[in-house]
């Protein structure tokens, strides 16, 4: 995912670095006042850590191997602020040292690696850990979860940039000068690799991370959780993937049936507007769905007066330029992941089930 | 005598072995070359960033394809020049580049709506100027700036980078920062290879997916409460040599003659590149 030079304009790159520079200036005052003096030889090491991570070949189901950015296990070990720091470093030196990602798109990466993925992933895993224990399964679902999210978010403002491209960076004969796919080609083009293969290997690595910590090394989880506490009566978790398992099956019913929701015609019993009583349509639904009772001719005094106190900023959930086509995808990959996660599940179980029989 | 050969599939740990090894073996065949006696490894290491990566952004910047063609061909002279065999440049940065941005590059040719040139015989796709254009402006710049960009790499001592970047103004924490995570990136390159080596000697038959993934994400485990026992150790030898926190850095460089002659000559190149488009 590094972007090399050449792929985006110089305008976007020197766009991107503005945009990196004041989230480089606050993660370093915040670790500077953290770690005051530990900083350097914390900072150089976990940097050098995320240099080798991102060199690893992972395996993954189907017998291929990836590669993760690391992103995910630094904001969780470090917090968010010396996660953008470290793999801040690690990217300049890939850049610099080793020609991997460009010098001119050096910005853009970090932005998309760094940056974006690291405050995703601890925002994820903070909120999808909670408060539980440090050794609970949950905190290795809320790492998978940050793990996968991160990436895929990284993936996706990276096709954002590049297909910003030819709509602004076009020469005489309207050739595009820079990356030359349209934002419609770019996004499912490395959204499908990413949602799919390169999610999964940094939502397996990140979690297996973590159970490895929990099983070994739990004062490491503790920096990013300070008021977590180990529950010695919980069982010790072997793996990852089976530990977390029921709750990856949560997540992916609850991504299938989400857009199906939204989708869903009609409206809420007693969510009904002034306005739904002076539609004739909307006026029989409203029959219907109360025993046949129909409803007053006029709308009550009290929510038609009220109605025009308070407008929402985003009626109904979806303003006029959500009811369009991005909608339209971000829904079906939400359905689609869902479906991938369950058809994984599936496949899991099934798999352990002839392995058993096997025996 | 085997009866039957079969070519095996290498494991993920043979796989980042290599991996791994080739990080090294890069680094250590930079490390020669900045070495040898050539144009570039003579110059001011600020003169080559600040020249080179003023080289980059005018191919970036330009909206000609012979403008970006003619860059390329200087930093083939420029190579030659520092004693660089194109062989090695096409080996190390040509090729992969190529392979890459050729992959990404080719359907541009025949989904840019345009005027159509050619159909295709059997599949009746249509190439278009504007594609095969917009795919030649990726290519050519990819492979220009992956030039310059090697050029640096490659007759550039890593602390002299470093003295650069501090000269340039990049704060010094950063700068020290770099320095110790350049260090210590061998010292884990060594560490993991080991570790995975280790690993491999033990492993008879096919590993299975599932422990190949619990064997993954316990090293990068295991690397990373290392890391944390190291920074603790180097904190700790830090502090007993005085470390308070300041970090100094000796600026030894000196510019001389053929330095300010360079940096004319690269800034000069640079600027007409962007004249002329």
């Amino acid at each position: 995912m590094h972007i090399p030079d050449g792929y985006l304009s110089p305008s976007t790159c020197a766009a991107l670095y503005a945009a990196a520079a004041p989230f480089w200036y606050v993660a370093l005052q915040k670790v500077k006042r953290l770690l005051s003096t530990r900083l350097v030889p914390l900072l150089s090491v976990f940097a050098a850590f995320s240099f080798i991570i991102m060199m690893f070949n992972l395996p993954l189901p189907g017998g291929t191997t990836g590669h993760a950015t690391g992103a995910a296990i630094a904001a969780i070990v470090l917090g968010s602020w010396g996660s953008i720091l470290a793999i801040s470093v690690a990217l300049l030196i890939q850049a610099l040292f080793f020609g991997d990602g460009g010098i001119t798109a050096f910005g853009a990466n970090c932005f998309n690696i760094a940056i974006a993925a690291s405050l995703i992933a601890h925002f994820v895993y903070r909120l999808a850990a909670g408060s539980s224990p440090l050794n609970s399964s949950r905190r290795i679902f809320a790492a998978g979860l940050a793990g996968y999210l991160s990436i895929n978010l990284s993936a996706l403002i990276t096709a954002i940039e590049f297909g910003i491209q030819p709509i602004f960076f076009k020469d005489a004969t309207g050739a595009p000068l820079y990356a030359p796919y349209s934002l419609a080609v770019a996004i499912p083009a490395m959204m499908i690799g990413h949602i799919t293969f390169a999610g999964f290997a940094e939502a397996i690595i990140t979690a297996g991370v973590v159970a490895y910590l929990q099983r070994t090394e739990p004062s490491l989880l503790k920096m990013t959780a300070p008021d977590a506490v180990i529950d010695s009566s919980l069982p010790v978790t072997q793996s990852g993937w089976q530990a977390t398992r029921s709750l990856w099956l949560g997540l992916a019913l609850l991504m299938i049936l989400t857009p199906l929701g939204l989708l869903a015609a009609g409206t809420a019993w007693g969510e009904w507007g002034a306005e739904d009583f002076t539609n004739p349509e909307t006026r029989q639904q409203i029959e219907q769905a109360s025993s046949n009772q129909a409803a007053p001719e006029n709308p009550p005094a009290g929510l038609e007066r009220l109605s025009t106190f308070w407008t929402a900023p985003i009626p109904d959930y979806a303003p006029s330029f959500l009811k369009s086509e991005p909608l339209g995808y971000i829904l079906s990959a939400m359905f689609g992941v869902g479906l991938i996660i369950l058809a994984s599940l599936v496949i899991s179980i099934l798999t352990r089930a002839k392995r058993v029989s096997d025996a | 005598m085997p009866e039957k050969t079969r070519r095996r599939h290498k494991n993920f740990i043979e796989k980042t072995i290599v991996g791994l090894a080739e990080v090294a073996e890069q680094a250590l065949y930079a490390e020669s070359l900045a070495k040898a006696d050539g144009l570039l490894q003579k110059l001011d290491a600020r003169v080559k960033v600040i020249g080179l990566f003023s080289l980059i952004v005018a191919a970036a910047l330009s909206k000609k394809i012979t403008i970006i063609l003619s860059l390329f061909g200087l930093a083939i002279v420029l190579a030659l020049l520092s004693k660089i065999s194109p062989v090695v440049l096409g080996k190390r940065i040509w090729l992969s580049a190529f392979l890459f941005t050729g992959a990404i590059a080719l359907p541009a040719i025949f989904i840019t709506p345009g005027e159509v040139i050619y159909r295709l015989p059997v599949l009746h796709w249509a190439i278009t100027a504007q594609g095969l254009r917009s795919a030649l402006y990726l290519i050519s710049r990819v492979e220009t700036s992956a030039t310059f960009a090697a050029l640096l790499v490659f007759t550039t001592l890593w602390t002299q980078v470093l003295k650069a970047l501090r000269t340039l103004g990049v704060p010094v924490v950063f700068v020290v920062i770099l320095g110790m995570t350049h260090r210590y990136i061998f010292l884990m390159l060594q560490t993991a290879r080991e570790m995975f080596e280790s690993r491999q000697s033990r492993v008879a038959g096919t590993l299975p997916a599932k422990e190949s993934r619990r064997l993954a994400a316990a090293s990068v485990g295991v690397l990373l409460s290392k890391s944390f026992y190291l920074s603790n150790e180097v904190y700790q030898a830090m502090q007993s040599r005085g470390f308070r926190g300041e970090v100094y850095l000796l600026d030894e460089f000196q510019m001389q003659k053929r330095d300010w002659l360079a940096l004319a000559g690269f800034l000069s190149l640079a600027i007409l590149a962007f004249v002329l488009g």
